[in-house]
């Protein structure tokens, strides 16, 4: 430790030092009516108000994770900020706790997604998946009670409001039937409960669209799914439906009454006969790594996986070397004293960086399009011819290509010209002295030095354009479409809008199990992208 | 005499054969700079031209767009009134202000921690920050619908839909991309400022707010910009957990546009894309120099 760190460390250390007498922290004091401290104060009541409704509302809907969380974040956050020993932690805690929820979080979730079959008909929990398939298999009980039944309606949602031994009960979809006790009962019907409107008969049968409504419409009788519901077929009468599928909790079975027929689950997540006919509603199970054996495997997804995977690289390895070359020589053109308005020029030649990147490519989405009349760059420079720029699978390949040179080369042309201005002017002069021409100069001087800057930035570009899911799919889409799988991908997916396309976010099937495996992959590409950084640069050198 | 005249003509001679020299040097070496420039200057500003002529086409299809300035009205400008545009980009404005700022305080706050204070752990946090920044947040996306998906079952404000958690996931992001480059800021800054309001009785937090944070202004301008375009223009994010129509930015409402009739709707878009492109365009010619800084201390455009 050198005198001056050392007179640092006495003078920010935690210790006040010896000499002067100890006073109480500010974060407790009350030395006045200090900004900063009501400040503090009124941002710590806000902090722990909305934890606590927070954690409350966790609490009611029984989300025990997540109320153990808030609960720790709020005892920690509260104990940082009251405290005086954590004086980092009180600069650091807001990011770290942002960073470990959406960033930490889903990085490790991804990889628990990825060893699960979680997706289309493994939505839920196997619990909800029995009670999803029971209640999907109701039919009439045949000698069902009937009870007089009105249709009721609250912020939107239709109810069924009927008579039972006398006494009205209220209930939705969502909410089973519950007692109303002080609903009015006339002539054996409910004619008003508080709190709800009800909807004449009338208006059920002239709207087709509300009848339909009304006749899907399952008030549960109660939270198990195996009492089964209310439904009626003629919005007067409510009958009991209860579920022809029987679960037997100890075998894990469920049993057909009607058939006979008896479903097993099995470790897919499913309930599956004899005969191998399965039950549409699975449940999420670990699959280990089935998933990533499926995406290298699986016929539909094996194919088109290479090629994809291949093209990321040519990709990403291609938009970063035509945009670097492009601006290194515009650097080196311009980087001329001779060439007299050349802020004006560096202006002019950065205009494409300066517009939204998703802006440009959907713009050149347009300016590429084949049919002459439509797009610009066929009608005005290819004499009306139809180029398919963006349909045909080679030239579109090009195109993105290139239209990711007009984005980026802005920026090589910026970092270049920085990175020449400040190249020592003795080595080269050195070299000059030594008989060395402009080209010898440029290969065994200027180059190497400038690669040297500029490496971890190629780099960094090069892990940027392996994601650039923008650019990809504002321009192409992906397309066009591989003809020989059944996927939706194409020739010009790159790995991120593979596994968008599968995830199924968007809508369509999903498959959140497969798509965070090949998340996995990419993941593991980049880091060992970033190895390969931290070699070649002193960044990890300069945090000390 | 006559000598020295004779030199002097001598002299005037070789003085104009230097000039006619350098003339011809010139042509070959600098004149067709301006000859490639003006090339360069078409490939850069031709799109953009193109998407002015084709705002201000009066077919406000892509099919009438390809002659440039034909003609001349603001019928597509005037027609976006009628669609959503101004609520995506005031959402767009929302979201982006809203993540810049929280982006500037977390990351300041994080690197005057860093810089400025030693406990256990620092090293490894940093080191662990370098390792962060390279893991673009949005790989982990389906796990971040996932995660929303559940969180929205309890906490409707931070599920699926909403804006407020749009912003908690980018700022989730925040500290992994800013806080090295402000590191490398506050470093600049001299410590002996800090030791001198200390011995005056100034607290941490009075030499943060007061001190260190007035010193640094131009990085916090930096990475407020930096993040505003980038949030700006994020699509993955966005499209994933904005579902409503009413609640899109700008770049998922303008993608639908375009993927969904790209021929009929050509003429919103590029009047769309000249309004939501002018601000940012011109904060960053404005800016240049010190956006020019930032982006070679490593943030690759987003």
């Amino acid at each position: 430790m050198t005198t001056e760190q050392s007179l640092t460390a006495a003078v920010v250390g935690d210790e006040p030092p010896p000499t002067r007498r100890s006073r109480q922290s500010h974060a407790r004091a009350w030395d006045g009516l200090g900004f900063g401290f009501l400040a503090k104060l009124a941002l710590m009541a806000l902090v722990n108000a909305l934890g606590v409704a927070a954690g409350w509302s966790a609490y009611v809907n029984g989300a025990w994770v997540l109320l153990g969380v808030m609960v720790g974040l709020l005892v920690v956050a509260d104990w940082v900020y009251f405290s005086r020993r954590p004086v980092p932690l009180k600069y650091l805690f807001p990011g770290l706790a942002f960073l470990a929820a959406f960033q930490l979080f889903t990085i490790g979730y991804t990889g628990y997604v990825a060893l699960t079959n979680y997706g289309t008909g493994h939505n839920v929990t196997q619990a909800q998946a029995v009670d999803a398939l029971l209640s999907q298999n109701e039919k009439k009980v045949p000698d069902s009670p009937t009870y007089p039944l009105t249709i009721v309606e609250q912020d939107g949602e239709l109810g069924f409001a009927i008579v039972q031994d006398g006494a009205a009960a209220v209930g939705t979809a969502d909410q089973p039937l519950a007692a109303a006790p002080d609903a009015t009962v006339a002539d054996g019907v409910v004619t008003a409960v508080p709190g709800w409107q009800v909807v004449p008969k009338n208006q059920v049968l002239s709207d087709p669209a509300l009848a339909d409504e009304v006749l899907a419409l399952r008030v549960p009788i109660s939270d198990t799914a195996e009492d089964g519901s209310i439904r009626t077929g003629d919005a007067t009468i409510g009958s009991v439906y209860r579920s022809v599928l029987v679960y037997d909790e100890a075998a894990d079975t469920l049993t057909d009454a009607e058939t006979g027929v008896v479903y097993r689950a099995t470790d897919d997540g499913q309930f599956v006969a004899e005969d191998g006919t399965a039950l549409p509603v699975g449940w999420r199970v670990f699959v280990g790594f089935e998933n990533f054996t499926k995406a290298f495997t699986d016929d539909t997804y094996a194919g088109p996986l290479l090629k994809i995977a291949l093209w990321t690289f040519v990709f990403a390895f291609a938009s970063v070397v035509v945009s670097f070359f492009f601006g290194l020589v515009l650097a080196l053109v311009y980087n001329d004293p001779r060439v007299r308005g050349r802020r004006v020029l560096r202006t002019l030649f950065i205009l494409p960086y300066a517009f939204p990147a998703f802006l440009s490519a959907l713009l050149w989405r347009g300016m590429l399009n084949a049919n002459p009349d439509y797009g610009i760059v066929n009608q005005l420079f290819f004499f009306g011819a139809r180029i398919e720029w963006l349909d045909d699978p080679t030239l579109a390949k090009v195109s993105v290509i290139l239209v990711n040179l007009w984005l980026s080369y802005p920026y090589w042309f910026l970092v270049c010209t920085g990175a020449l201005q400040s190249l020592p002017g003795d080595v080269q002069e050195a070299a000059r002295i030594d008989g060395a021409g402009r080209w010898r100069t440029f290969q065994s001087i200027t180059m190497p030095l400038l690669l040297v800057s500029t490496a971890p930035l190629l780099i960094a570009s090069f892990a940027f354009n392996f994601n650039n899911f923008t650019l990809i799919y504002m321009l192409t889409g992906g397309g066009p479409r591989f003809t020989d799988t059944s996927a939706t991908l194409g020739h010009t997916d790159i790995l991120i809008s593979m596994v968008y396309q599968i995830s199924g976010v968007a809508g369509g099937r999903a498959d959140y199990g497969l798509a965070s495996a090949l998340s996995i992959i990419i993941f593991v590409i980049i880091g060992v992208i970033s190895a390969l950084m931290f070699r070649r640069t002193r960044q990890l050198e300069e945090v000390n | 005499m006559s000598a020295t005249h004779v030199q002097d003509g001598v002299m005037a001679t070789q003085a104009a054969l230097r000039a006619r020299g350098r003339r011809r040097r010139w042509f070959a070496e600098v004149s067709w700079k301006y000859l490639l420039a003006v090339v360069v200057i078409v490939y850069a500003a031709f799109p953009l031209v193109y998407v002015l002529s084709a705002s201000l086409a009066s077919s406000g299809t892509l099919t009438g767009s390809t002659q440039l300035f034909r003609s001349v009205t603001s019928a597509n400008y005037q027609a976006l009134d009628s669609t959503r545009f101004w609520e995506w980009a005031g959402n767009s404005l929302q979201v982006a202000v809203v993540t810049a700022a929280g982006s500037v305080l977390m990351g300041a706050a994080a690197a005057y921690a860093f810089s400025r204070f030693r406990f256990q752990g620092r090293r490894g946090g940093l080191t662990t920050l370098l390792i962060i920044q390279m893991f673009p947040q949005m790989l982990a996306f389906v796990a971040i619908f996932l995660l929303l998906l559940s969180l929205g079952a309890v906490i409707p404000s931070l599920g699926l839909n909403s804006k407020l958690a749009l912003i908690c996931v980018y700022l989730g992001g925040a500290l992994g991309s800013n806080t090295l480059l402000m590191y490398g800021f506050f470093n600049s800054v001299p410590r002996e400022l800090d030791e001198a309001a200390k011995i005056d009785g100034a607290s941490h937090a009075q030499i943060y707010w007061t001190i260190i944070l007035r010193l640094v202004t131009p990085i916090l301008a930096v990475v407020g910009l930096l993040s505003f375009i980038a949030t700006f223009g994020e699509f993955i994010l966005a499209r994933v957990i904005l579902t409503s129509e009413s609640n899109w930015t700008l770049a998922v409402g303008m993608y639908a546009w375009v993927s969904d009739q790209l021929n009929a709707n050509w003429g919103l878009f590029a009047a769309g894309a000249v309004i939501a492109a002018l601000p940012v365009l011109v904060l960053f010619l404005v800016l240049q120099k010190y956006i020019v800084g930032g982006l070679t201390a490593g943030s690759v455009k987003g």
